[in-house]
C-alpha cells in the first residue's frame, strides 16, 4: 500500500497519550508521555526502541490492558475510553494481540484447539462442528495441521507456539493486530518463518499491524512506517526506507549505526556513533528533551524546554530542537548572553 | 595473530542423561583457536555451542553430563583429563568466561569490587591493597565511570550494560589467554551492545587475548570475528574465515542462516528465505547429515551417511555431500549471499 495517499483511512489515532504508573511514596513512572501518531488501515507500523522505552506500554494501552492516564485513543474514529457493552465487545474482537513469550502466553492446561477457539466461544461465533472446522482451518492457515488441535502447548516448539498465538489472534477475524516482540524469543531461522507468515496473512486478510520490537533490521523488513521511542517519548516517525536513509533525530542516528551489519566487507564503511552512559530513569526523566543527557548534539535549549512533535518533511515527524527554527534562534540568544 | 594454536578441540562428544534417554548435545566437534584471534561459534539454540564452551571450562555437571570422548588441548595439555583441582588453576586465570545473563551470573551478595579482587588474590597472589588498585584499574578500563565508588556497590546498583562490563572486568582481571564469551550482548540493547563490542575489540588488541565468541547474531559475528565455525545439531558443519563464510559460504545451512536475516543496509522488499522445519531431536539424532531433513538440496545419501569434511582452502572446511565430485552442481541462491555491499 502507499502511505503517501492521504485518503487512506486512519484506523487508529493517538493524541497526546500518557500512561503513568504510581509507585507509592509519591513516585510516578512516566512510562509513556505525550505520544501522538496514527496508523493507516492495511499498513504495518513498527515501533522500536530499547528496553524500558515504553513501546510495550503503548501497545498495552491501545488495546486497553492499561487505562491511559491522559490523552485520547481513537479506533475507527471512536474514542476507546468509554466503550461499554456491545461496543466494547466488538472492540475486543476487532483488535487482537500476539505476545512475546510463546511459553507464557498459552494456557498449559488447555488443548491447542480450545486455546484457539476461546475467542470464538466468548464472542459466540461458532459451535460444535463449525467450531471444530474453524479451528482446523486456522491451524492450516498458520502452517500447523489438524491433529495438533488435541495436543497441549508443551508439546510444541517455540516457533510452533507462536503460530498457535497467531491462530488464536486470527480466530475472531480482527482488523488490527498488536504484535509485541512476536519473534524475539525465537531462533533466527524460525523468526523468518513467522515474519513471512505474518506478511502473508496481512496480504490475504487485509490486516493492520502494530509491530513492536527492538530488532531494527526485522522491523525495517516488515514495516511500512517506523516510529522510534526513547524513554517514554516518540522521537521520530517516518516511512521505513526514509527513516533509514535520512534519520533526523540524533537518537535514531545512533540506534541505526549501532546495529551490526552481517557483512564483513561493510565493517569499516559506517562511522559508528557510540552513545555514552545509560538510559536515565523514567521516574525522574531529564528536563526538556529526555535524550539530551546522552545526545552528542545537545544544546542549552534542550535542557530548557521539550521539543515539539512536528512534521518537518511530508510524512516525516521528529521531535528535536535541531529542526525547530525558534529553538535554534533561542540557542543563538543563549550563546550571545 | 600467530599461527600457533592456543586451543584445539578434537572430536569432542558430550551427552546428557535425561529421563527420556541420552541427549547427544555435541557429536564430534573439531576446531582450533589461534593466539590473538576471535573465533565465533554460530548456531541456533540446542546446536551445542554453549555445551562446547562449558566443556572447555570444565563446567559440565557430571552427572548428568558426560564428555564421552575427544580431547580439549589447551597449550598442548588435555583439559578433559584434568582433575577439579587442576581445573581451578586454569579457570579464571588462563581461561575466563563471560556469560549471557549479567543479572544472574554475578554474585548478588558480594560487592562488585570484591568479585574482581577475589580472582586477583587467588590466582595472582596480590595483596588486598594491590588487588583493589588493580580492580579499580580494570573497572576504568571497561568504561565504568567513577570506579572507586563503584567498587563498593553491589550488582543490583548497576544497570544491565554496566553489569556486563563488570563481568568483563572480572574475566579479564587475571589477563587470561583465552576468553570465552557466551552470547555476551544478547541480553543488552543495541546501543549498549555497540559499547560492549567496541570495548571487547579494544581490549583484545591491548591484551592480545584469544576470544571464543558464541552467538546467534550474524551481524555481531561479521563485525568482531576473524574466523567462524557454524554449528548445527551438535556438529560443526562449516568453518572458515569471516570473509569466506559471509562471501563464499558452501553449506546449505549457512545459506539458510544468511537468508533468514534481514539486512538493515539493503533497500527493503527483499524477501527472507527462512529454513523450513525445525532442528532434529538430539535424543535420536538422524543417521546421516543432521540438516538433510530441512535441506532443499538433500540427496538420498544425505539421509543415510554423514558427509566427510571437505577442505576448500586453508581454513575453509565444510561437511556436505554437495562437495562430492559425483554430486550435481548446485548454485546457491546468491542474491543474498555476500551480495550486499558491492
Amino acid at each position: 500500500m502507499s502511505v503517501a495517499e492521504p485518503k487512506v483511512e486512519k484506523i487508529l489515532e493517538l493524541d497526546q497519550v500518557k500512561k503513568h504508573f504510581t509507585m507509592g511514596r509519591g513516585q510516578v513512572v512516566q512510562a509513556v508521555d505525550n505520544i501522538s501518531f496514527h496508523v493507516y488501515r492495511g499498513e504495518t507500523l513498527g515501533l522500536v526502541g530499547e528496553s524500558g522505552c515504553g513501546k510495550s506500554t503503548v501497545g498495552r494501552t491501545i488495546i486497553r490492558l492499561y487505562e491511559a492516564t491522559d490523552g485520547e485513543i481513537k479506533f475507527k474514529g471512536q474514542s476507546t475510553r468509554d466503550l461499554k457493552g456491545e461496543k466494547l465487545k466488538q472492540f475486543n474482537r476487532e483488535m487482537q494481540m500476539i505476545f512475546q513469550d510463546p511459553y507464557a502466553s498459552l494456557n498449559p492446561r488447555m488443548t491447542v484447539g480450545d486455546i484457539i477457539a476461546e475467542g470464538l466461544d466468548i464472542h459466540k461465533m461458532a459451535k460444535g462442528q463449525e467450531r471444530r472446522e474453524k479451528v482446523i482451518d486456522l491451524l492450516k492457515t498458520v502452517g500447523l495441521n489438524e491433529e495438533h488441535a488435541d495436543r497441549f502447548p508443551h508439546e510444541f516448539s517455540g516457533g510452533q507456539r507462536q503460530r498457535i498465538g497467531i491462530a488464536r489472534a486470527l480466530a475472531v477475524d480482527p482488523d488490527f493486530i498488536i504484535a509485541d516482540e512476536p519473534i524475539s524469543a525465537l531462533d533466527v531461522s524460525i523468526q523468518a518463518q513467522v515474519v513471512n507468515l505474518m506478511k502473508k496473512l496481512q496480504r490475504e486478510k487485509g490486516l493492520t499491524y502494530l509491530f513492536i520490537a527492538h530488532d531494527l533490521s526485522m522491523v525495517k523488513y516488515i514495516s511500512d512506517r517506523i516510529g522510534v521511542m526513547y524513554l517514554g517519548n516518540l522521537v521520530e516517525l517516518a516511512e521505513s526506507q526514509e527513516l533509514y536513509d535520512n534519520p533526523l533525530h540524533p537518537y535514531t542516528e545512533a540506534l541505526l549505526s549501532a546495529v551490526p551489519i552481517p557483512d564483513p566487507d561493510s565493517k569499516e564503511s559506517g562511522e559508528r556513533i557510540i552513545l555514552k552512559g545509560d538510559v536515565p530513569s523514567p521516574i525522574d526523566p531529564p528536563s526538556g528533551c529526555r535524550f539530551r543527557t546522552r545526545c552528542p548534539k545537545a544544546m542549552d535549549v534542550c535542557a530548557q524546554e521539550a521539543p515539539k512533535w512536528r512534521e518537518v518533511r511530508p510524512l516525516h515527524w521528529v521531535s528535536c530542537h535541531l529542526y525547530q527554527e525558534e529553538s535554534l534562534k533561542k540557542e543563538e540568544e543563549n550563546k550571545a548572553e | 595473530m600467530s599461527e600457533e594454536n592456543l586451543l584445539e578441540v578434537r572430536d569432542l562428544h558430550v551427552s546428557f542423561h535425561t529421563y527420556n534417554g541420552e541427549v547427544q548435545s555435541v557429536r564430534g566437534v573439531d576446531f582450533q583457536v589461534k593466539k590473538g584471534e576471535t573465533l565465533a561459534i554460530v548456531g541456533e539454540s540446542g546446536c551445542g555451542k554453549s555445551v562446547t564452551s562449558q566443556s572447555i571450562m570444565g563446567l559440565i555437571p557430571q552427572p548428568p553430563g558426560k564428555i564421552r570422548s575427544g580431547e580439549i588441548l589447551f597449550e598442548g595439555r588435555d583439559l578433559t583429563r584434568f582433575s577439579e583441582k587442576q581445573m581451578e588453576k586454569v579457570r579464571g586465570k588462563e581461561i575466563a568466561m563471560i556469560f549471557q545473563d549479567p543479572m544472574t551470573s554475578l554474585n548478588p551478595t558480594m560487592t562488585v569490587g570484591r568479585q574482581i579482587t577475589e580472582g586477583l588474590e587467588k590466582h595472582q597472589r596480590l595483596g588486598k591493597a594491590e588487588a583493589r588498585q588493580k580492580a579499580v584499574e580494570m573497572l576504568r578500563l571497561v568504561g565504568i565511570p567513577s570506579p572507586e565508588s563503584r567498587m563498593n556497590q553491589y550488582p543490583h546498583h548497576f544497570s544491565g550494560g554496566m553489569r556486563q562490563r563488570a563481568m568483563i572486568a572480572i574475566a579479564l582481571a587475571c589477563a587470561p589467554k583465552l576468553l570465552i564469551a557466551d552470547e555476551p550482548t544478547t541480553a543488552l540493547d543495541v546501543t549498549i551492545q555497540a559499547q560492549i563490542l567496541n570495548r571487547m575489540n579494544d581490549l583484545k588488541k591491548q591484551l592480545d587475548t584469544s576470544i571464543i565468541l558464541i552467538t546467534h547474531d550474524l551481524g555481531v559475528v561479521a563485525e568482531t570475528a576473524d574466523r567462524v565455525a557454524v554449528m548445527y545439531a551438535g556438529k560443526v558443519v562449516e568453518t572458515g574465515t569471516v570473509e569466506e563464510i559471509f562471501n563464499r559460504p558452501r553449506h546449505p545451512y549457512t545459506w539458510g542462516l544468511m537468508g533468514s536475516v534481514p539486512r538493515l543496509d539493503l533497500s527493503s522488499r527483499e524477501t527472507l528465505r527462512p529454513i523450513p522445519g525445525t532442528p532434529p531431536d538430539l535424543l535420536q539424532p538422524p543417521q546421516g547429515c543432521p540438516f538433510a531433513g530441512r535441506c532443499q538440496y538433500a540427496m538420498k545419501i544425505c539421509k543415510t551417511q554423514m558427509p566427510e569434511t571437505t577442505e576448500i582452502s586453508g581454513f575453509h572446511r565444510t561437511a556436505c555431500w554437495l562437495e562430492h565430485p559425483m554430486s550435481p552442481a548446485v548454485t546457491p541462491p546468491n542474491e543474498w549471499v555476500g551480495g550486499g555491499s558491492q
